[in-house]
């Protein structure tokens, strides 16, 4: 096991464990008075004098309530290093001795690789190593779920962007330099880029059914078919992929910004062909993440070139290589059929809906089982018939992105939603009500919909969590159109396109339906390690929580939740977070809507065990420690022939009013005002719960008029943000909030994941104002001006 | 070639051996000066902006060599505190990344408007992407900014 604490740092962080008290920024930031009070040493002194205060207060809790517990918003134990520059993200880090590494990849989307030549780029001064797939010491391949994609394309390439050759130099410049200066002889071959076609000849990472009744023979009154295509989304993170390998004896300390440190070491290590104790993983700054980072980019790379030069090695993505060097959302085509009675029931659903995956598996397995558990969303249907694929192309690899299968299907099925109404004459949020799931019900996979409190609705029918949050509209009025409007808050904004006429005003409605933590089966778990113990004279001589975990904060308030679940159960003010790494036991990855339940729970449940061994034992006689391994509820796989199986562990709903202007003649749309109502169980910080719905809302809206990774023949023709466009401050409207608390007694405090659901209800909300303002049918996001524009009825 | 700086209130001398070298380059990797930082390195995302004699540009796409004797300020030295403890009160910060450059856009628009409206709030930071937040605890943060610097001395 490599010793980090041997380890040159950037700054010289305590590992596992406090260290010596000194100045200490990476402590500093995580210590955990929740006001502003910052240290210059945050970690205890364990030579100091310890005041004791009478040990009857400091046996079994203080008996206080410290401020910043669970419920309210405290500071971020990291924001003011985030707003003085302080804050280290991965692109921040420097080693003296450092090399740069780079990546070259492949320009074709299909090609063999017939022979690569790197004797240019060898020769070249200042370079230090250019290794190629014979390179690799040791697995060949890697992945998150299925171990497929090569770390270096062997004798193949199967999307643009894979990676070929990797170069250590010592600039980032001559190390992209030494990168062209690899010859690599490509026989190019004719890529596979229709996943309709890739699904119907078998290629495919998954294919998941769902059956239930008999929806060929049910009789409807009304019938709505349709079809619907979802664009590649990215996610866009600002920071770039980044990350720094150093060698050290007996292995190599790997600094990494990742969603998830054991998953990466579980997959780095095998390559390496290294044993997993000769790796240490140390958390970098994240700077955003939203799926981006659960599959590894730089890792492995990194890590080769400096086993092999025997010095650090740094690598970090340009703009255009992080849009190639990650997984996207998945594009997706369906086609929908809804039949429904007179009165707008669902009678019977059919749905084929085909993700592609591109070219390697990463989450796409997983991206289906959501797509086809989640296909008609949170309302009742007895007959259902669902055929989901992932499909294999040589289009760019797609795996996780917030929403994870749950984003495509929801704009299918609520556009169909809003097509049955149409077609009766019904309210939108009449035929929802008309059709929720209520407790009590089954979702399609035979799940039963439990976990809600209250159980009874007040008129004595089953409580329905859905119907709970339409029915909050009654009282939030649709924003009217404002008099003498400046001209910027028009479509078309400070580009003086219009002064009014044209604009149309339209208004619509959109629900999602999220599951959150791993579903299927999977063994999801996390860990959490306690210690409390009597602070110094730093800390006035009071109880100091000191907590260990490996969940990654990605900018969601983690670290603040963690140290507030700790207050909350010990009842002591100061809580230090020590630094995350792969000492600490798994905490899963910050995804799925996952971590408050999961690492929460198992920060509270470590709590909760120092609690109870701190009533037998007075904290001046030594430290308290406890290590919590906690898991949600077991979940069952999907059949494979008929798709049922209790799958989920949790269900969280969000429902989203856009209301839009939209200039019908040039095809503009500025989205006016978002409403959003979401049942969060139990909001556990109000201000960073608002920031996940307000952020989630954005993804959403980026992907009903704006983002899509546009590919031609497989290749990506706009890795930029000068060509793919993320919302701005403009693009943004007014966002109002309802936080409903409707609790799971299953889940710590109540609480339902938050951070993906908006992202599934603000996109069908907003194309179905555009619809509302247009009359158009509207089947594909993102919604593009000549969508508005070409074959408008007059 | 030796350019001479003057950043967030010291000297500093950049030794470049590019002539196209860029700020951004030159302060976050030849002089460490992380604060400011690189999301797109395309002036399109804002991350780096910065006030080179008082106005704000983006680091990326200024070269150093056209910066000699010129007074840089980053985050480090461009933002007044209540400015920062607004973001940090708001909530107007989740990663992080966008709020070196945010901080720096927002301390240049108070400094021209200390009494922002939205309209303009959102004019003057159109340059600057966020991802996480949705930009409303931004706003908040800017009227909250406002109102502590409006009843400061100034
Ligand atoms: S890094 Fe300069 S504008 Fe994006
Ligand atoms: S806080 Fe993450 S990009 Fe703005």
């Amino acid at each position: 096991m490599p010793d980090p604490a041997t380890t040159p740092g950037p700054q010289d962080r305590p590992v596992a464990g406090p260290a010596p008290g000194r100045s200490d920024t990476a402590a500093r930031i995580r210590d955990g008075a929740p006001q502003s009070e910052k240290d210059a040493s945050s970690a205890p002194d364990h030579d100091a004098v310890r005041p004791t205060r009478g040990s009857g207060r400091l046996i079994g809790g203080t008996g206080r309530v410290p401020s910043g517990t669970v419920g309210q918003s405290p500071i971020r134990p990291e924001s003011e290093a985030k707003v003085n520059g302080a804050f280290d993200y991965a692109s921040d880090l420097a080693f003296p001795d450092m090399l740069w590494g780079n990546t070259l990849r492949s320009p074709h989307p299909r090609a063999l690789i017939r022979s690569i030549d790197t004797a240019a780029a060898l020769a070249l001064p200042g370079v230090a190593a250019v290794l190629t797939a014979a390179d690799v010491p040791g697995k060949l391949h890697y992945g998150l779920i299925e171990a497929d994609q090569p770390v270096l394309a062997p004798d193949q390439v199967n999307y643009q962007g894979e990676p070929v050759a990797i170069v250590a130099a010592e600039t980032l410049d001559l190390a992209r330099r030494a990168a062209d200066l690899v010859t690599v002889d490509y026989e190019v071959l004719e890529p596979r880029c229709d996943a309709d076609e890739a699904a119907a000849a078998g290629e495919y990472f998954r294919y998941q059914p769902v059956r239930i009744g008999d929806p060929d023979t049910a009789g409807a009154a009304v019938v709505v078919a349709r079809e619907y295509e979802v664009g590649m989304q990215d996610q866009a993170p600002l920071g770039p992929e980044s990350g720094v390998a150093v060698p050290v004896e007996g292995g190599l300390v790997l600094h990494v910004a990742t969603q998830w440190l054991h998953s990466d070491l579980d997959q780095i290590a095998p390559c390496l062909g290294l044993e997993p104790e000769r790796l240490h993983l140390s958390m970098a700054g994240i700077g955003g993440a939203f799926g981006a980072r659960e599959d590894l980019s730089v890792q492995i790379h990194m890590a080769m070139l400096a086993m092999r030069t025997g010095r650090p090695v740094k690598m970090m993505y340009d703009r255009a290589e992080s849009f190639l060097g990650h997984v996207h959302r998945h594009p997706a085509r369906m086609r929908y059929e809804h039949g429904a009675d007179a009165d707008g029931r669902l009678v019977y659903v059919k749905a084929r809906i085909v993700l592609d995956g591109g070219a390697y598996a990463s989450t796409t397995e997983a991206v289906v089982g959501n797509a086809a558990s989640l296909a008609v969303g949170p309302y009742n249907v007895e007959h259902v018939s669902v055929d989901a694929w992932g499909a294999r192309t040589n289009n760019p690899p797609c795996g996780a992105m917030r929403g994870f299968g749950g984003v495509q299907t929801c704009f299918a099925y609520e556009s169909q939603m809003d097509a049955l109404a149409d077609a009766l004459g019904l309210d939108p949020r009449e035929i929802r009500r008309r059709n929720a799931l209520a407790r009590g019900d089954k979702l399609i996979t035979g799940q039963v919909v439990d976990a809600y409190d209250p159980d009874e609705a007040p008129a004595g029918q089953p409580f329905s969590p859905l119907r709970d949050l339409l029915d909050r509209f009654d009282g939030i009025p649709v924003p009217p159109v404002p008099a003498g409007r400046d001209i910027v808050e028009l479509p078309g904004g400070t580009g003086n396109t219009t002064h009014g006429e044209g604009v149309r005003r339209g208004v619509g409605y959109g629900v999602g339906l999220k599951n959150i933590c791993y579903s299927e089966g999977f063994d999801d778990y996390s860990t959490a390690h306690v210690r409390l113990e009597l602070g110094g004279p730093e800390h006035g001589g009071e109880p100091v929580a000191y907590l260990h975990t490996a969940a990654a904060e990605v900018g969601q308030g983690h670290w603040n939740l963690q140290q507030q679940i700790a207050r909350t159960e010990l009842g002591v003010e100061h809580v230090v977070l020590l630094p995350n790494d792969t000492r600490a036991g798994s905490a899963g990855s910050s995804s799925a809507s996952r971590q408050s339940y999961m690492t929460g729970g198992a920060v509270k449940a470590a709590c909760e065990a120092v609690r109870e061994l701190w009533r037998d034992r007075d904290l001046a006689d030594g430290p308290i420690e406890a290590t919590r391994v906690f898991r949600h509820r077991a979940t069952k796989p999907m059949d494979p022939v008929t798709g049922q199986g209790e799958s989920h562990v949790q269900l969280a709903l969000c429902v989203h009013r856009a209301t839009v202007d939209v200039d019908v003649e040039l095809g503009l749309v500025k989205v006016v005002d978002l409403t959003c109502v979401q049942d969060v169980g139990k909001a556990l910080n109000p201000v960073a719960l608002e920031g996940q719905i307000h952020g989630g809302t954005a993804q959403g809206l980026g992907l009903a008029v704006m983002e899509e990774i546009v590919t031609d023949a497989g290749r990506v023709r706009n890795a930029s943000f000068t060509d793919y466009l993320i919302p701005t401050i403009l693009d943004m409207p007014p966002m109002r909030l309802r936080i409903v608390e409707n609790a799971d007694p299953d889940a710590p405090y109540g609480l339902r994941g938050a951070g993906e659901p908006p992202t599934l209800s603000s996109t069908p909300a907003i194309v179905a104002a555009i619809r509302d303002a247009t009359g158009l049918p509207l089947a594909r996001v993102p919604v593009r001006p000549e969508h508005l524009t070409v074959g408008r009825p007059s | 070639m030796r350019v001479n700086l003057h950043i967030d209130g010291a000297e500093a001398v950049a030794e470049i051996d590019r002539p196209g070298e860029s700020l951004l380059s030159t302060l976050r990797d030849r002089l460490g000066l992380t604060g400011s930082k690189n999301a797109c390195e395309q002036g399109e995302c804002g991350s780096c902006t910065v006030l080179l004699d008082g106005a704000p540009v983006c680091a990326c796409l200024v070269a150093t060599a056209q910066c000699e004797g010129r007074e840089v300020k980053t985050v480090v030295g461009a933002v007044p505190r209540p400015v920062r403890d607004a973001f940090v009160q708001c909530g107007a910060v989740q990663c992080g990344f966008c709020t070196p450059g945010l901080l720096v856009a927002v301390a240049d628009l108070l400094d021209r408007e200390p009494d922002p409206s939205d309209p303009e709030i959102r004019e003057a930071l159109a340059g600057n992407l966020c991802r996480c937040t949705g930009y409303e605890k931004i706003i908040d943060a800017v009227h909250t900014a406002a109102a502590t610097l409006a009843g400061e001395p100034r």
